[in-house]
C-alpha cells in the first residue's frame, strides 16, 4: 500500500454555503436545521466513494463552515438540528476506504480536526447559547455516533432497525477515536460494562435499550419523529439567551495571499524557512483605531480586528497542520500597539453580553485552543514592537517556550507583555481552565503574584521574575540564542515531540477534551500504527475486501 | 401450562420433544405467530378448508402431504433437509474445513443479520398478499395463494427456528420483531423496501411469485452453501417449496397471456384499447408489470460493489448460486468481474474485484434464470399467431440502488433525460391507469371449475386432481 504523498492535495479550508457538496442549512425561526447528505464523487481525496453518508475531511470542512455561519451570521439561531437527508441511514461514519489510503499523518490531522469541530459544538452548547439536537433518523455507525454524541441531545428514530453502534473495534480493528469512546462514558455516564458490549458489537443498539442504556435521550416512532424533534428543538430554543431579533454579521471569505513559501493574511503572516523546518507566524495588532460601541462593532462586522485576525489564525494554523507537514517549529511572533489590542480587549469585556461580541471572544477561544492541540512545536518570541497583551498574550501562554528580548543597555527598546483579566478565565485551553492556571499548576500565591500585575507592562525581568516568560536572552545573544533553540528541537524525534508537548500542555487537570485528545488520541494512534490494523493483513487495510483480519494476537 | 405434543403440534425434524431450550421459546413466540396470523393473514379466511400441502418429515415422501386443513391448524413444521455426511465447506478462507454446526462468536452479528433479512421478507409478503383472495379469479388460484402464504408462514418459522436456537437471548427478540414490522408500516416497516410494496392486484401476484420469488430461490441457494450447516440444510428445505412458488407466478403470468392472445385472435384485436374492451389484460401492460416487478426485483441484490458481500464470501457465511458445480478456486482472491458503470454520458463496464461484486455475479445468475420463463410466455404468444414479444427490461432500467441508480435509461439500456424519462414512464411502467384497470378486472370468481375472464383454466389441476375440484371450502 502506497501512502499519499502529503503534498498530493492543498487542502484548503475555506468555503461557503453556495460551494457545499454535502450538507445543508435551513433556517426556520430559532432553529436551524444541518441535513447531511454526502455527495458520493464529492471526496476531497481521489480513490474512494462516499457511500452511505459516511464523510471525509471535505465533508467536515462544510460541517464546521456551517457551523460558523450559524453563529455569526444567524444570532437567532437559538438550536441545531443535526439529522440526515438519506432514507434509513443518519451517518456511517467516517468513510474506511479513506482512511485505508491515508497517510498516517493524514488520518490523525483529519481526526484532530474533527475533534475540534465537534468540541466547537459543546463549546458553543456551553458560552454562547445554541443547543444541538441529534436527530437520528436512520443507522447511526461510529463517526455518526460521534457527531451525535457531540449534541447536547441524541433523538432516534424508533423503526426497529436503526440503531446505534461504534462498531470500531469489532470490524476495524481500531476505537471509535473521535471522541466517541470518551463521550459514551464521561458525557453519557453510560456504565462500563454496558460501554463494553456496546463498543465490541457491530450492529449496535436500537430501540428502549439505546434509551436505557443512556446511549440516546429518547426514542420516537417513526410517524412522530420529526414533530418531536421540531417540538423539542423549540423547547431548548425557548431556553437559550440568544437574542430574539437582531441582524447577523457576513462572514466574507477570509482573504490571503500565498507564494511557496509564504502566506499573507491582513493580520496575519507566515513565513516558511524549508531548510530550517520553520514557519515563521506573526500576528499584527489593529492598525487604525477600533470602535468602542456595539454599532461600530456591527458596521465593523467581520473586518472587526479581534474577529478579523482570528479567523485569520484560525485558517493559518489549519493550513499549515494539513499541508506542512515537515515544518515542525513554529516562531510566534506579534507586531503592533499593545496599547490598541489592550483597548479591544476592554471592549471585549465591556460587552461581552452582546451576542456577536460573545461570539468573537467564543471564535477567539477556540482558535487558542487549536494551539494546545498543534502538534508542532511551539515558541513564542517577544522582541520589540511586539504586541503580546490581553487576548494575545494567551499565544505566550500556549507555547512551549517563550523568548523575551531584553536590551539591559537600552531599557527603552526593551519589549513588553501585559496581562488583561482575559487572562484569567475568558480563553480557557482544552483543559478547561485558564493557561494561566495550568501554567502555575493552580498555585494560590503565584496566581495572585501574577494577578496584581493585569494592565501593567512587564518589562523582560519583570515577567521572567513572575514565571510569564522562559528565557530573557539579552539583545546581544538574542539571534544565537534563538538560532540554537530552534536547530537542537527540530533536529529531535518529531513523534517524542509531539508526545512531550502534548503531556506538558495539558497538565495536571483532565477534562474531557483532554482525554480526548491525550488518553483517547494517543491509544488510538498507537493502535493506528500497529500491524493489526494497518499491516498488509490488518483489520484497517482489509475492511471491506472480504479477507479477515490476521491478528498477532500477544497483547502488548 | 398443560403439556404439549411439540412432536404433533409442529412436526419437526429438530428434536424438538427434547430441546428445553427451543421448547421455551416456541411456547412464548407461537402464540405471537398465532395473533400475527389471524391479524395479518389472508383476510377473512380462518375458517375455509384449503387442499393444502403440507411438509410433514423431510424424507421424500413427507414434504408434500396433501389434505383440506384450516389455515390457522395448519402445522407450522421445522424441516432441515438430512444432514450431509462430513460436509465441508465449499468456499471461501475455510475452504475444506468441517462445516460448523454452532455459530462462531466471531461471525454471530453477520450470521443473526443474514437471518433476520431473510426472515423479515416472509412475512412480508403475506401481509402484502392479505387481501388478494376478496378478488382471487378462481378457488384454484385462490388455494395457490394460500398455499403460497403458508409456506412463506413456514420459512418464517424456519429462520426464527435458527434465531431461537443458536442465537440467545437476541435471536428471540430478533424473533419477536419479525412479527412485530408491517409491510408498507411507516413506523415499522419491513427491512427491505420491496416489501413494503403493495401487492394491489392478481397480475402483480403473479409476476411477484415470478420474479420476487425467484430472488428468494437466488438468496437460498446462496445460503445453502453457507458454512453454517444448520442455515445450508434449512435453506435446502425451504428451496422445495420455494419452487412451487415460481412455478404459481409462471403458470399466471402464462395463462393471463393466453387467455389475452385467444381473445385477440377470436376478435382480430390487437390494439391494446380494444384489447381491453374485451375484460382481458392488453399485452403491452404485461410488459409493463414485467418491467417493474423485474427492476425491483433485482435491486433486492444489492449494490453492485459491496463489502457486505466480500466479507460474507470469505467467511464462509453466504456463497454462491451452485457455489460446488463452479470451476474456480471457491477463494476469489485475484478475479475479476465485469459490473456495469454509469460515465460521461454512456453505460460502459469496468473489472471490480469479484468478491465485492458477489450481489452483481448472483443478479446476473438471477437475470439469465429469469430470462427462460418470459422465453416460455413468448411462446404461448407465438403459438397463438400473436405477433408480440415480451422481454425483460435493461439490467441498468428503473433501478434504485447501486451505481446505477439516479440516472434513467429506457428498458434498452439507453441513457436518457430525466425529461424523456418522464414523457415516457408511462409507456414503460404501469401507470395509475393501468393499475386502475387491472383492478377494475379483480373480481371474486368462487364457483367450482369457474375462472375469471381475463385468466385461462389451468391446464391440469393440482396433485393429480381435476381443475374443476372444490380447492377452497368457505364453510
Amino acid at each position: 500500500m502506497t501512502e499519499t504523498a502529503p503534498a498530493a492535495t492543498h487542502v484548503d479550508y475555506r468555503t461557503d454555503p453556495s460551494r457545499y457538496q454535502h450538507w445543508s442549512l435551513k433556517i426556520d425561526g430559532p432553529v436551524a436545521t444541518l441535513t447531511m447528505n454526502v455527495a458520493e464523487d464529492g471526496g476531497i481525496r481521489p480513490g474512494y466513494k462516499l457511500k452511505l453518508n459516511s464523510y471525509d475531511l471535505g465533508v467536515d470542512i462544510e460541517l464546521h463552515d456551517a457551523l460558523q455561519r450559524i453563529r455569526f451570521e444567524h444570532p437567532t439561531v437559538r438550536s441545531v438540528i443535526v439529522t440526515s437527508a438519506r432514507d434509513r441511514i443518519f451517518c456511517s461514519g467516517a468513510n474506511i476506504f479513506m482512511l485505508g489510503l491515508s497517510s498516517h499523518a493524514w488520518k490523525v490531522n483529519f481526526c484532530k480536526f474533527t475533534n475540534e469541530t465537534r468540541n466547537g459544538i459543546e463549546d458553543s452548547s456551553r458560552h454562547s447559547g445554541l443547543k444541538f439536537i441529534a436527530a437520528v433518523n436512520g443507522a447511526c455507525a461510529g463517526g455518526g455516533y460521534e457527531l451525535a454524541l457531540a449534541c447536547d441531545e441524541i433523538l432516534l428514530v424508533d423503526d426497529r432497525s436503526s440503531s446505534v453502534s461504534l462498531p470500531e473495534v469489532p470490524l476495524l480493528g481500531v476505537l471509535p477515536g473521535t471522541g466517541g469512546l470518551t463521550r459514551v462514558t464521561d458525557k453519557r455516564k453510560v456504565r462500563r460494562d454496558l460501554a463494553d458490549i456496546f463498543c465490541t458489537s457491530s450492529e449496535g443498539v436500537r430501540g428502549q435499550r439505546a434509551k436505557d442504556w443512556k446511549l440516546v435521550d429518547d426514542i420516537y416512532k417513526t410517524s412522530e419523529f420529526a414533530t418531536k424533534v421540531q417540538a423539542r428543538a423549540l423547547e431548548l430554543a425557548a431556553q437559550s439567551d440568544r437574542p430574539g431579533v437582531a441582524a447577523g454579521v457576513s462572514l466574507t471569505p477570509v482573504e490571503r495571499v500565498q507564494t511557496a513559501d509564504s502566506i499573507e493574511y491582513r493580520y496575519v503572516g507566515i513565513r516558511i524557512d524549508r531548510l530550517r523546518r520553520v514557519a515563521e507566524l506573526t500576528v499584527r495588532g489593529p492598525d487604525a483605531a477600533q470602535p468602542t460601541e456595539i454599532d461600530a462593532i456591527l458596521a465593523a462586522g467581520d473586518g472587526w480586528w479581534p474577529l478579523q485576525m482570528a479567523r485569520e489564525l484560525d485558517d493559518a494554523i489549519l493550513t499549515l497542520r494539513a499541508n506542512e507537514l515537515d515544518i515542525g517549529v513554529w516562531l510566534l511572533r506579534t507586531q503592533g500597539d499593545a496599547a490598541r489590542v489592550l483597548g479591544v480587549d476592554a471592549i471585549l469585556e465591556r460587552h461581552a453580553t452582546h451576542w456577536f461580541v460573545r461570539e468573537t471572544i467564543g471564535m477567539l477561544r477556540r482558535t487558542f485552543a487549536r494551539l494546545d492541540v498543534s502538534s508542532r512545536s511551539l515558541f513564542a518570541l517577544i522582541e520589540q514592537g511586539s504586541c503580546f497583551a490581553g487576548p494575545l498574550l494567551e499565544i505566550v501562554l500556549a507555547a512551549d517556550r517563550s523568548y523575551m528580548a531584553s536590551a539591559p543597555d537600552d531599557l527603552d527598546a526593551q519589549p513588553s507583555i501585559t496581562l488583561s483579566s482575559a487572562n484569567f478565565g475568558t480563553y480557557p485551553s482544552v483543559a478547561g481552565k485558564s493557561r494561566l492556571a495550568q501554567r502555575f499548576y493552580d498555585d494560590a500565591d503565584e496566581i495572585v503574584a501574577v494577578r496584581e500585575a493585569i494592565n501593567v507592562p512587564l518589562d523582560p525581568t519583570r515577567a521572567l521574575a513572575l514565571g510569564l516568560v522562559t528565557a530573557i536572552p539579552d539583545d546581544i545573544d538574542w539571534a544565537d540564542e534563538i538560532r540554537l533553540a530552534v536547530e537542537e528541537r527540530v533536529s529531535q524525534s518529531p513523534d517524542a515531540l509531539t508526545g512531550l508537548e502534548a503531556n506538558l500542555r495539558f497538565g495536571n487537570h483532565e477534562t474531557m477534551e483532554t482525554r480526548i485528545f491525550g488518553r483517547l488520541t494517543a491509544w488510538q494512534n498507537w493502535i493506528f500504527i500497529r500491524p493489526n490494523a494497518v499491516g498488509e493483513k490488518g483489520a484497517l487495510k482489509v475492511y471491506g475486501k472480504g479477507e479477515k483480519a490476521a491478528f498477532d494476537f500477544s497483547r502488548v | 401450562m398443560a403439556a404439549i405434543d411439540y412432536n404433533e403440534l409442529i412436526p419437526n425434524n429438530v428434536n424438538l420433544s427434547s430441546d428445553r431450550t427451543l421448547q421455551r421459546a416456541l411456547e412464548q413466540w407461537q402464540p405471537n405467530f398465532l395473533n400475527w396470523w389471524k391479524d395479518m393473514g389472508p383476510d377473512g379466511s380462518n375458517n375455509f378448508d384449503v387442499y393444502l400441502r403440507t411438509a410433514i418429515s423431510a424424507e421424500p415422501n413427507g414434504w408434500a402431504h396433501f389434505d383440506h386443513v384450516k389455515m390457522p391448524d395448519y402445522r407450522w413444521g421445522i424441516f432441515l433437509a438430512p444432514a450431509e455426511e462430513d460436509r465441508r465447506i465449499g468456499f471461501g478462507e475455510h475452504k475444506g474445513e468441517p462445516v460448523w454446526q454452532e455459530v462462531p462468536g466471531e461471525h454471530r452479528a453477520n450470521l443473526r443479520r443474514i437471518i433476520v433479512t431473510q426472515g423479515d421478507t416472509e412475512p412480508a409478503s403475506v401481509e402484502q398478499q392479505r387481501h388478494l383472495g376478496l378478488t382471487a379469479p378462481s378457488l384454484y388460484d385462490l388455494r395457490n395463494l394460500f398455499q403460497v402464504n403458508v409456506e412463506e408462514g413456514r420459512h418464517l418459522w424456519a429462520m426464527v427456528y435458527l434465531l431461537h436456537r443458536y442465537f440467545g437471548r437476541d435471536g428471540r427478540e430478533e424473533g419477536e420483531a419479525l412479527l412485530q414490522r408491517r409491510s408498507g408500516d411507516q413506523d415499522n416497516p419491513r427491512i427491505l423496501n420491496a416489501f413494503n410494496e403493495k401487492t394491489p392486484d392478481w397480475l402483480s401476484f403473479f409476476m411477484f411469485t415470478y420474479f420476487t420469488d425467484r430472488d428468494g430461490k437466488y438468496q437460498l441457494c446462496a445460503l445453502a452453501e453457507s458454512a453454517f450447516d444448520p442455515l445450508s440444510r434449512t435453506t435446502r428445505f425451504m428451496l422445495t417449496e420455494e419452487a412451487h412458488h415460481m412455478f404459481v407466478g409462471e403458470s399466471g403470468v402464462s395463462r393471463v397471456v393466453q387467455r389475452t392472445c385467444e381473445i385477440m385472435k377470436q376478435h382480430g384485436v390487437e390494439d391494446p384499447a380494444e384489447v381491453r374492451k374485451f375484460g382481458v389484460i392488453d399485452l403491452p401492460t404485461i410488459q409493463r408489470y414485467l418491467n417493474f416487478h423485474f427492476s425491483v426485483t433485482i435491486d433486492l441484490f444489492g449494490a453492485d460493489q459491496s463489502s457486505n458481500a466480500a466479507l460474507f464470501y470469505s467467511a464462509g457465511l453466504k456463497g454462491r448460486f451452485e457455489e460446488t458445480k463452479r470451476q474456480d478456486d471457491h477463494k476469489l482472491n485475484d478475479l475479476m468481474y465485469p459490473v456495469l458503470d454509469y460515465a460521461d454520458g454512456a453505460l460502459t463496464t469496468h473489472d471490480t474485484a469479484m468478491l465485492n461484486a458477489l450481489n452483481e455475479v448472483l443478479r446476473d445468475d438471477y437475470i439469465k434464470d429469469s430470462v427462460g420463463g418470459v422465453e416460455r410466455w413468448n411462446r404461448v404468444i407465438a403459438k397463438n399467431g400473436v405477433d408480440f414479444k415480451l422481454s425483460v427490461p435493461h439490467k441498468a432500467f428503473h433501478r434504485s440502488i447501486g451505481k446505477l441508480a439516479g440516472h434513467h435509461f429506457d428498458p434498452n439500456g439507453r441513457p436518457i433525460s430525466a425529461a424523456a424519462w418522464q414523457k415516457n414512464v408511462d409507456t414503460w411502467l404501469p401507470s395509475t391507469e393501468d393499475r386502475a384497470y387491472v383492478a377494475s378486472l379483480m373480481g371474486r370468481v368462487i364457483a367450482v371449475g369457474k375462472y375469471a375472464n381475463w385468466i385461462a383454466a389451468p391446464t391440469v389441476g393440482l396433485n393429480r386432481q381435476p381443475i374443476e375440484m372444490e380447492y377452497v371450502r368457505f364453510n
